[in-house]
């Protein structure tokens, strides 16, 4: 089937609270992640490949860093005349920001009026993965459900958020969750939903007569056993960003060859917006081992087990190891550092030495100067 | 109606390169890549918009296709514009016949209509042949002052060299009062760049001219430029320092690359203030593995390093294996070198595979006669199989099977 029968709709602001140390100069879903990419790059990427051709970004706050990213949605080909990439910024009725899903949705009357799509896919930016999406829409209508919740079976993330489920046979969800059920594993939400759009305005309208504002417990939790609400299980492999220790391990991962091809599939691209640096030059002295470089970086000195950014520094005799080095940041002669997340365009001087440890990364925030 | 613009570039595009030999069998010279993520006519391109230029066409011929792909709608240079921008010009077909492009002047002829909707007072002529960083906008500056009718950006070459290049002689004031086409006595050592700056009225009428002449061979330097002069137009140098090289051949092109990775080669990639601007790969960052050693190159986006590279350029996309050696090579998007081949002053071309254990390319230092040596060169697609030899200034441009000497 053609999928112009489908809209996305992200939520680059939900889960902000995860990493707060980042998301305190932006979104999300602008959070920079794998040495090129923004957190939403995986999601948008997954709805374009699918052949989504209207997405809407709803955001809450701190949206400029994403607004920049997203630009005209050109990267990502959704520049159309028709169709296209919305960004959707608070409508502001009252003073207040979005309580949470329920508020964003409920001021987009005119946006849900002018498109002609009958499904709409709801996704946040926390989970990195290249997800055939297609499959869970085509699951969806085949099983016809109300509403479709993408999940994933193993540890569940100990967040106050996350939705355990309880599914039956056929998959249709029997309960949920939210927040520390006492269970370690088991089926936990990844934040990706497919509803009808006709179904998601009339129980968004509903909820907002009632003052129910929260998506998950209002409309899923609420409507379990009433409605036709379905799993499905994403067996792609996927890194979830839950805290700082999380987006520390799911940068790594990429270290590791089969989990980057299984993530930058060359049928599936994941795309980003494109800077126009010139390839990255290694020195004469540079040494440089198990690590991922962006274009534009310059490496004089040692890099292990690290993820380079790009228009990163490295000086001479600087050592650098299991570290995270964002977007423009200078890391001077003679330093040494180990387990560090840099945020961009740090300046770390001659001679400084910063041990973090893997389980408990150091962070050092946008535009700092060690 | 077309607004007017001050001035419209014309980059000449349509050369085979028939010195780059493989390289240019399925594209044309401008679409050569460079530099690691780059094609030549990034230069030109960057160049344009970067000072201020915003209408640019490209005019095409040999092996159009791959150039109007890359160029597209201009949108990597920011020169998609509504009514400016970068048109592909192809040779066309009119009541009258048709004409492929004759010579570089006849190809500028055969587009006034273009250039007149735009109604410029200057014209830039541009060649895609030259890796350099230029603000046209200074050119055109010296052009107006000096009240010119044209002006032609020169540069200082090595007075042994001179003899190489088209040799401009000028007066004290800078105005030109003699072109030396490679000179076997050079009596100045200001080479012609291939940039021209022309009042836009005077080029089209000596243009026209040109055409009416049965005996012209319709080109820049040959006719145009010696017809203005003997006229009396006021013809000036304009004197460009800088990086500024010639990427015509084989050795030129691997120079050029290798140049980049010379700190002190004035050739800075990442000013900010001049980007060179390319339709970028998408793909992730690239890996360097634990097994890898990397000294002194440049490596773009999508690589896969395991081996030992040094002194060389990897564009996107390049996988070398555990145990191979890249040195002093360029290696151009796609290509993999397989375990255990070593690959050394070399140019492999695009998607090439280099089989397990093959050898390609020799060092200057092991050669019996140095006379024999040279870069070793790979076509696109071609399979050097497990085990072949490549020599020192081979030019494969089929598979070679292994066991098999090329």
């Amino acid at each position: 089937m053609s999928y112009t029968n489908v809209m996305g709709l992200i939520f680059p602001n939900m889960h902000d609270e995860t990493l707060r140390d980042m998301t305190s100069v932006r979104a999300l879903g602008s959070v920079p992640f794998g040495g090129r990419y923004r957190l939403i790059d995986f999601t948008l990427s997954n709805m374009v490949n699918m052949g989504v051709s209207k997405v809407g970004v709803i955001t809450k706050s701190n949206y400029q860093s994403l607004m920049d990213h997203l630009g005209s949605g050109k990267a990502w080909d959704l520049s159309r005349k028709n169709q296209g990439l919305y960004i959707l910024p608070p409508f502001g009725i009252t003073d207040e920001s979005y309580a949470g899903r329920i508020a964003g949705l409920a001021t987009l009357d005119a946006f849900f009026s002018n498109s002609k799509e009958d499904y709409v896919l709801l996704s946040d930016c926390h989970v990195v993965g290249n997800i055939d999406y297609e499959k869970i829409v085509d699951a969806h209508i085949a099983s016809g459900a109300d509403i479709t919740v993408a999940y994933q079976t193993g540890v569940i993330p100990q967040l106050d958020s996350t939705l355990v489920l309880s599914t039956g046979l056929d998959d249709r969800i029997a309960d949920i969750a939210i927040g520390d059920s006492g269970e370690t594993t088991g089926k936990y939400a990844i934040g990706l939903y497919v509803i009808a759009k006709a179904l998601l305005r009339q129980l968004v309208h509903s909820a907002v007569s009632r003052n129910q504002m929260h998506f998950e417990r209002d409309i899923l939790q609420r409507n379990v056993q009433d409605m036709r609400i379905f799993g499905y299980e994403v067996t792609e492999k996927t890194l979830m960003i839950s805290s700082l220790a999380s987006y520390f391990a799911a940068n790594m991962a990429l270290l590791d060859p089969e989990t980057r091809a299984k993530i930058f599939r060359t049928d599936r691209r994941i795309y980003t917006k494109v800077r126009d640096c010139c390839p990255a030059i290694y020195g004469l002295k540079s040494s440089v081992s198990n690590s991922l470089v962006a274009d534009g970086a310059v490496i004089e000195g040692s890099v292990k087990n690290s993820i380079i950014f790009r228009d990163v520094k490295i000086g001479e005799n600087a050592r650098i190891e299991n570290c995270i080095v964002m977007q423009g940041t200078i890391v001077s002669g003679s330093s040494t550092l180990g387990s560090v997340i840099l945020d961009k365009d740090v300046w770390i001087k001659e001679n400084r030495t910063l041990q973090g440890f893997e389980s408990y990364p150091i962070f050092i925030e946008k535009g700092a100067t060690v | 109606m077309f607004r007017k613009q001050e001035c419209v570039a014309m980059l000449l595009a349509g050369g085979q390169g028939s010195r780059l030999y493989a390289l240019t069998r399925n594209i044309a010279k401008p679409a050569v890549p460079y530099g690691g993520k780059y094609r030549i006519i990034d230069f030109p391109l960057s160049n344009c918009i970067n000072s201020g230029i915003e209408t640019v066409g490209v005019l095409t011929q040999y092996q159009p296709l791959e150039l109007s792909d890359y160029i597209g709608s201009g949108e990597p240079w920011d020169l998609d514009r509504n009514e400016a921008g970068v048109h592909v010009l192809p040779p066309y077909q009119r009541t009258k016949g048709a004409d492929w492009y004759k010579g570089t002047a006849n190809a500028i002829y055969q587009n006034i209509p273009f250039i007149e909707r735009y109604d410029p007072e200057y014209v830039l002529v541009l060649s895609g042949d030259h890796i350099y960083k230029m603000d046209y906008s200074d050119m055109i500056e010296a052009h107006k002052k000096k009240g010119a009718d044209c002006t032609i950006a020169v540069i200082e070459v090595e007075m042994e060299e001179a003899s190489r290049f088209g040799i401009l002689n000028t007066n004290p004031d800078g105005s030109i009062y003699e072109f030396d086409e490679k000179p076997a006595v050079p009596k100045s050592n200001l080479a012609s760049m291939g940039i021209y700056v022309f009042n836009w009225q005077s080029l089209r009428k000596y243009l026209e001219e040109d055409e009416d002449n049965p005996q012209s061979q319709n080109d820049f330097g040959k006719n145009v430029l010696p017809a203005m002069l003997d006229d009396g137009q006021r013809m000036f140098a304009y004197r460009f320092e800088g990086y500024w090289k010639d990427v015509g051949t084989i050795d030129s092109l691997w120079e050029a690359n290798m140049d980049l990775l010379n700190p002190k080669v004035p050739l800075d990639m990442s000013d900010p203030t001049w980007r060179i601007y390319s339709r970028n790969s998408g793909l992730p960052p690239h890996f360097i593995a634990d097994t890898a050693t990397v000294q002194n190159s440049m490596i773009s986006e999508g690589g896969n390093v395991y081996g030992e590279v040094e002194f060389s350029v990897l564009f996107p996309g390049v996988t070398v294996e555990e145990g191979a050696i890249v040195y002093d090579s360029i290696l151009m998007p796609g290509t993999h070198v397989h375990k255990n081949a070593k690959v050394q002053y070399a140019i492999i071309a695009e998607n090439v595979e280099i089989g397990e254990g093959a050898i390609v390319g020799q060092r200057p230092e092991d050669m019996d006669d140095l006379k024999d040596w040279g870069v070793a060169v790979v076509a696109q697609d071609v399979v050097v199989h497990a085990g072949a030899v490549v020599k020192a200034k081979a030019m494969v441009e089929t598979d070679v099977k292994g066991g098999e000497d090329a």
